[in-house]
C-alpha cells in the first residue's frame, strides 16, 4: 500500500469545513452510527417491512365482486377460505410433500458426494471439486430450469434414453417438478454437509477405530451424529427455497398446483388472497426453522 | 478412518454420477444452440450455426440483456452503499437493536421470492400509484437492491472482522482526520471485499425472475424475463435457447474472478438462496 503524504496539503485539509465535520465526527461516535445506520434502516424498513406490512395488511381487506378493485374493508375471509378451502389444503400439503421429498433426495444425493469431497479425494482434487460443484451455482437458474423442459419433453432426451428399457419420460408434472427443483438446489445440500464433514475431527475417527469399530460403525456412531447439523443446515436452503419457488414449476410442472402458482395467479385479480396465500409458505419456513434450530443446524449457516 | 476399496470405489462413482447429473442438463443446452432441428427432437439429426447469428439479430433479446445490465448495475450501486454502512455499523459499534438489524438484511433473501415480489408490488401500488409513479425500470432496481444488501453486507462485515483496528489508529495519531483515514486506510483494506460483494450482487440481481416480474413495468423485459416469456412460443425456441447457451457460457466468468479475489467470494459461503427465490 502507498503511503499517502499527509504533510502535503491535501483538498481535504484545506477545506476547514471538511475537517471540523471530520473531527465533529470524530468526537461522536453515535453521530457516526446514526449517520451510516440512517439510510440503510429508511431503505429496509420503510421500503421492505413496510411493503411487507402493507402485504400483510390487504390480506386482511377483500375484493369487489364485479371491478375487482381492492376494498380496504377489514375482515378475516381470506385467511378462511385458504385454511378451510380443500382446493388450497391440498395444494398446501403438495407443496409440503414437494419439499420434503426435494430435501430427503438431495440429501440422499449430496452425503456420498460431500464425503467424497471432504474425505477420500486427493488435497489437490478436493479444491477443484468444490469449484466444480459450485460453478452451476452462477449458471442462470432459468436455464437449468429450461434444460430439464428439454430434457422432460416429448421425443426429448429422456424419452431418447429410455427406449431401449422400455421407459418413456414421465412428462411435465409432479415428478419432473421435484427432480427439477433437487437438482437446482442441490448444491446448497453439498456445501454445508462437506464443511461439516471437512470439520470433523480426525482423532476421533482413529479413536473410533483404534477400539475395534469397522468404518460402517464409525460411520453411524461417529461421523452421522456430528454431520447430522449441517445435513439439517442444507435442508433449510432445499426446504425453504423448495417452499416458495414458482417459475420451475410453471416450465416443468404441467398443471401441477404449488403454492407459489396459487398466489402468482392471484395477484392481479385477487391480491388479497394472494396476500393471505403467501403467508402459508412463510408460516411454514419459519416453523421449519424453529424446529431445526434446536439441532443446532443454525449455527453453521 | 480407512476405507476398504469397495467403498472407496462406491463414492467415486456416486461422485461422478453427481458431476454427471451436475452438468449434463448445462451441455445439453449448449448442444443444442447448434441443434439444426426447430423443435430439439433428440438426438440431433445435424449442426447449424443459424441460430447464434439470428440470435445475435434478435432486437427482444438485444435490448432485454441492456435492461439487465442497467438493472445490475443500479441494485449493485445502491447495494454496495447501503451494504456497506450497515457492515461498518454492525460490525463496530454497539447499540440496541444490532441482532434486529443483521436480521433484517437477510430477511429480504430467507422469505420466498415471490412474497417479497408481491409485497413490493402491493406497496408500490398502493403507495407510489396514488403519487403518479407507474412501475418501470427504477422499481425493479429498488426491489433488486433490497435482496442484494445482504450479499454485499456479508462480504463486508467479514472483511471487518479481520482487520485490526491499530492501522487506523495509526491514521489517527499520526494526524489524518477520519476522511482520510477511511480514505488511506479502511477503504483499501475492504476494497476486495466490496470488489467481491458487488461481483455477487449483480450476479444474483442479473439471475433474478421473480422480483422483476412483479415490480417491472410494462416493457421492461431483463433477460430472465424476457427467456420466461418466450419460452412458450415454438417459433423463438432456437434463439431462446442461443440465450440460454450464452449464459451458460458466461457463468464462468464470475467463477473465475471470484476465484481471483479469494475464497470468500464464492457463492455457498455469502450466497444464500441465489436469485432470493
Amino acid at each position: 500500500m502507498m503511503a499517502p503524504d499527509l504533510a502535503a496539503p491535501s483538498p481535504l485539509v484545506r477545506r476547514g469545513g471538511v475537517r471540523s465535520l471530520a473531527s465533529a465526527l470524530h468526537r461522536h461516535a453515535r453521530l457516526r452510527l446514526a449517520l451510516l445506520l440512517a439510510a440503510p434502516m429508511a431503505w429496509l424498513v420503510l421500503a421492505y417491512l413496510g411493503s411487507l406490512a402493507v402485504l400483510l395488511l390487504s390480506a386482511f381487506w377483500t375484493i369487489d365482486d364485479f371491478t375487482y378493485n381492492v376494498v380496504q374493508v377489514w375482515n378475516t375471509a381470506n385467511f378462511t377460505t385458504v385454511f378451510t378451502e380443500p382446493v388450497y389444503r391440498a395444494i398446501a400439503l403438495r407443496t409440503l410433500g414437494i419439499a420434503a421429498a426435494v430435501t430427503v433426495i438431495d440429501a440422499l444425493v449430496a452425503f456420498p458426494m460431500a464425503f467424497y469431497m471432504a474425505r477420500i479425494a486427493r488435497p489437490r482434487t478436493r479444491k477443484l471439486l468444490v469449484v466444480a460443484v459450485l460453478t452451476p451455482l452462477w449458471a442462470s437458474y432459468l436455464v437449468k430450469a429450461y434444460a430439464w423442459r428439454v430434457i422432460f419433453s416429448q421425443g426429448g432426451v429422456l424419452d431418447w434414453a429410455g427406449k431401449p428399457f422400455g421407459v418413456s419420460s414421465p412428462g411435465y408434472g409432479t415428478a419432473a417438478v421435484i427432480v427439477v427443483l433437487a437438482y437446482l438446489w442441490l448444491p446448497y445440500m453439498i456445501l454445508p454437509i462437506h464443511a461439516g464433514l471437512e470439520n470433523l475431527p480426525a482423532n476421533l475417527l482413529d479413536a473410533s477405530a483404534d477400539l475395534g469399530a469397522s468404518a460402517g460403525r464409525t460411520f453411524r456412531s461417529v461421523v452421522l451424529p456430528l454431520t447430522l447439523p449441517s445435513v439439517f443446515a442444507g435442508s433449510v436452503f432445499t426446504f425453504s427455497l423448495s417452499l416458495g419457488d414458482y417459475i420451475a414449476v410453471r416450465i416443468v410442472g404441467g398443471k401441477t398446483q404449488v403454492l407459489g402458482t396459487a398466489i402468482a395467479d392471484n395477484v392481479t385479480l385477487n391480491l388479497p388472497l394472494a396476500a393471505a396465500l403467501s403467508c402459508v409458505p412463510v408460516l411454514m419456513i419459519v416453523g421449519y426453522l424453529l424446529a431445526v434450530r434446536r439441532s443446532g443446524a443454525l449455527d453453521s449457516l | 478412518m480407512t476405507f476398504s476399496r469397495r467403498t472407496r470405489i462406491a463414492l467415486r462413482a456416486a461422485m461422478a454420477a453427481g458431476l454427471a447429473v451436475i452438468y449434463l442438463p448445462l451441455l445439453l443446452v449448449l448442444l443444442n444452440s447448434f441443434n439444426r432441428d426447430r423443435s430439439f427432437a433428440w438426438p440431433p439429426t445435424g449442426l447449424t450455426t443459424e441460430w447464434w447469428s439470428r440470435a445475435w439479430e434478435s432486437e427482444g433479446a438485444r435490448s432485454a440483456l441492456l435492461t439487465s445490465l442497467q438493472a445490475g448495475a443500479g441494485a449493485t450501486a445502491v447495494a454496495l452503499v447501503l451494504g456497506t454502512m450497515t457492515a461498518f455499523a454492525v460490525q463496530r459499534y454497539r447499540f440496541f437493536g444490532r441482532q434486529a438489524v443483521s436480521f433484517l438484511v437477510v430477511l429480504p433473501i430467507a422469505l420466498p421470492g415471490i412474497v417479497t415480489g408481491i409485497a413490493l408490488n402491493a406497496a408500490f401500488r398502493t403507495v407510489l400509484g396514488p403519487a403518479g409513479i407507474g412501475f418501470g425500470l427504477l422499481t425493479v432496481i429498488v426491489g433488486h437492491a433490497t435482496f442484494c444488501i445482504v450479499v454485499v453486507f456479508n462480504n463486508v462485515i467479514a472483511r471487518l472482522r479481520r482487520l485490526s483496528p491499530s492501522a487506523e489508529e495509526a491514521s489517527a495519531d499520526l494526524g489524518a482526520h477520519t476522511f482520510q483515514t477511511f480514505r488511506y486506510v479502511t477503504f483499501p483494506a475492504v476494497r476486495s471485499a466490496l470488489l467481491a460483494g458487488g461481483l455477487l450482487a449483480f450476479a444474483l440481481s442479473f439471475d433474478e425472475i421473480v422480483v422483476t416480474t412483479f415490480t417491472a413495468g410494462p416493457g421492461v423485459q431483463t433477460l430472465p424475463v424476457w427467456i420466461y416469456a418466450n419460452l412458450a412460443r415454438p417459433n423463438q425456441a432456437p434463439v431462446v435457447n442461443v440465450v440460454a447457451a450464452l449464459l451458460v457460457l458466461l457463468s464462468v466468468v464470475p467463477v473465475y474472478l471470484a476465484q481471483r479475489l479469494s475464497a470468500p467470494a464464492l457463492p455457498g459461503t455469502d450466497r444464500r438462496a441465489g436469485g432470493g427465490r
